[in-house]
């Protein structure tokens, strides 16, 4: 028996010694920055990791990405994972991690509301657009199949529904008859994948006839080579993806943020299909991947944003994603009964 | 019977088995089940009463129980071919027939361990491509149907009975069966009566690992499975929404459900292995 409490004693000891180690140094020029993101931001990250580490304010500074369903990062951030700076999806993520104590409770109190990255809804079409798809009417044609990911488990899913959403309602001028329109739309989704890039995924492989997608996620794959198209709707919704330091980083955190909200951070986003954020001027950007690269971003006519059309993320989680009372929780439930 | 002390080097040996095997599996498992208790019966209630939950699990449990079935047959006749079935020299050299089955069997014996190797998302990439949308087999099962599912747990699971049957068999020593023969036994009877129960074990063995695999299986079904409600969403899919939902308690309550079925699965096969072995 004595010789088993040593073997435990042993082991424990070992466990506490590997633990033990690797607490970080407090205030430092150098180092490694941690950034959590979202998984859309694993691409269009790397060039501005490389910018920011040639100014003055990132230099002697490493940027390191680790990216997941915002969900996710927001879990593994709030389960202890090294993070200087998170960017998520959705600004409940982000509020989250702030209630936690994570992030500072004013995260949101600047110029962009605690916004870093802006697109929009679009809808992703097989090459030529076979089914000649350009409105949301068009969505709920007998026979159109569409892909958007689970508004369960994506963050992206929710703004896709929404945008969904606001445009029949739009329309239809009530909420019975936007109700009634998504009903359709329900019935005519043909995959509800996990995350955002699983849609895309699926619908490159021949998944569908239209993808609710960013913007920016439609640009970037057709920049990586693959063959879609794109239509941007009349009616959309602004997408806005938040970002925060996180509490107790190096004060380089705060400058690698200031520096993403920048023009010069900015450009590099709107390069792989991010739109500008709102009074950030980043001149002419050709962009490879949009419909016209010299005029990437058309004005979208009816632009509404989830704090003016929807009251805040809040109040749209309650009414629309609640998990057992939100309306599209439910019609989707119903959907393929 | 007598009580035997453990000497040093087994106590050792035991501790650092026990400790590795705690921090690996029990702590993690009694979490779960804590968890899960922590939101109280009325948790479980909820997830199970659910429709969208329920029928994701019913799915679950048919496509895992469709696909151990089909793996315990195929498997098993899989591993007969790799180890018996051997070209007999009948006077002489084999023919060229012989020769070329033996270099098949070769690279089956290789091939048969992929879907270990290959990471589940990939085989759900490759799988999506042969049976999807733009199939060069004309079969468009994904992903909209559930017959997708069961393409993606048969690839996933398709190793566990071969390699567990491949070993006994190789060990089996064919001079009983000879023997048998040799004393007026028909073919059939020989292996009903001689192969079976010497194999039977493993069989068992292997069809446990293929059904407790086939419940989790979440990588492959990713991009293969459309993920509708009731139709073609499978548990793990609907665990990962809940945790994603912050719904930790669901979560943890869905995962000791599985825990309970795949126990009570590994019960009943252990139980109908025993009669069968009996029973012969």
């Amino acid at each position: 028996m004595k010789s088993i409490k040593v073997t435990a004693a042993l082991v424990a000891a070992g466990v506490l010694a590997l633990t033990g180690c690797g607490s970080n140094s407090g205030s430092s020029s150098s180092g490694t920055l941690n950034i959590v993101g979202f998984s859309v931001m694993e691409q269009a990250n790397q060039k501005v990791f490389a910018a920011f580490e040639k100014t003055a304010a990132g230099k002697g500074w490493q940027l390191q990405g680790s990216y997941g369903a915002s969900g996710t990062e927001r879990d593994a951030v709030l389960g202890g994972q090294a993070a200087d700076e998170v960017h998520l999806s959705l600004q409940p993520d982000v509020a989250k991690l702030a209630s936690a104590g994570k992030v500072a409770s004013n995260w949101a109190d600047n110029a962009t509301h605690g916004i870093c990255t802006d697109s929009v809804v679009v809808f992703g079409v097989q090459s030529g657009n076979p089914k000649n798809i350009q409105t949301w009417d068009d969505l709920l044609k007998p026979g159109v199949k569409i892909v958007t990911p689970d508004p369960g488990s994506s963050g992206s899913a929710k703004w896709n529904l929404l945008a969904a959403y606001g445009a029949y309602l739009k329309e239809t001028g009530s909420d019975a008859g936007a109700q009634a329109d998504m009903k359709k739309f329900m019935a005519n989704v043909v995959s509800w994948p996990s995350s955002g890039r699983d849609a895309t995924t699926a619908f490159e492989n021949g998944t569908g006839d239209v993808l609710l997608s960013y913007e920016n996620e439609v640009i970037l794959a057709r920049q990586s080579g693959q063959k879609l198209d794109y239509v941007d709707p009349s009616t959309s919704l602004l997408i806005e993806n938040p970002c925060a330091v996180v509490k107790g980083a190096p004060k380089a955190a705060d400058d690698f943020l200031a520096f993403q909200k920048s023009a010069a951070g900015q450009k590099l986003y709107v390069e792989t299909g991010f739109r500008a954020l709102p009074g950030v001027d980043v001149g002419q950007v050709s962009v490879k991947g949009a419909n016209d690269p010299s005029n990437p971003f058309p004005t979208i006519q009816n632009l509404q944003t989830i704090d003016k059309d929807f009251g805040g993320w809040d109040a749209a989680n309650t009414k629309y994603f609640d998990e057992t009372n939100g309306i599209l929780t439910k019609l989707k439930a119903d959907s393929s009964q | 019977m007598s009580r035997r002390r453990l000497d040093r080097g087994a106590g050792l040996g035991l501790g650092a088995a026990m400790i590795w095997f705690s921090l690996l599996v029990l702590i993690p498992l009694a979490a779960i089940v804590v968890k899960a208790a922590g939101g109280g019966l009325a948790t479980f209630g909820h997830v199970l009463t659910e429709s969208e939950t329920r029928d994701a699990l019913l799915l679950t449990v048919k496509m895992s129980v469709l696909v151990t079935v089909v793996n315990v047959v195929l498997g098993t006749l899989i591993a007969w071919e790799l180890v018996r079935d051997r070209p007999r020299r009948v006077g002489g050299a084999a023919g060229v027939g012989e020769w070329l089955w033996g270099k098949v069997r070769v690279v089956v014996d290789l091939v048969i361990d992929i879907p270990f190797a290959l990471p589940t998302i990939v085989a759900g990439l490759v799988l999506l491509s042969l049976y999807g949308p733009h199939s060069p087999l004309g079969l468009h099962w994904a992903p909209t149907t559930q017959k997708a599912i069961l393409v993606a747990i048969a690839f996933v699971t398709l190793p566990f009975v071969v390699r567990t049957v491949q070993p006994v068999l190789e060990e089996l020593d064919t001079d009983v069966e000879d023997a048998a023969a040799s004393l007026g036994a028909a073919r059939f009877t020989v292996l009903r009566r001689i192969v079976l129960p010497a194999v039977l074990p493993a069989i068992f063995a292997g069809a446990s690992l293929s059904f407790a695999r086939g419940l989790s299986e979440y990588g492959s079904l990713v991009l293969l499975s459309s993920n509708s409600p009731h139709r073609t969403e499978t548990v793990s899919v609907r665990l990962f929404a809940f945790i994603e939902q912050s719904n930790t308690e669901s979560a943890a309550a869905l995962a000791t459900v599985l825990l309970v079925v795949a126990l009570l699965a590994i019960l009943v096969l252990d139980v109908v292995q025993r009669r069968v072995a009996r029973h012969g």
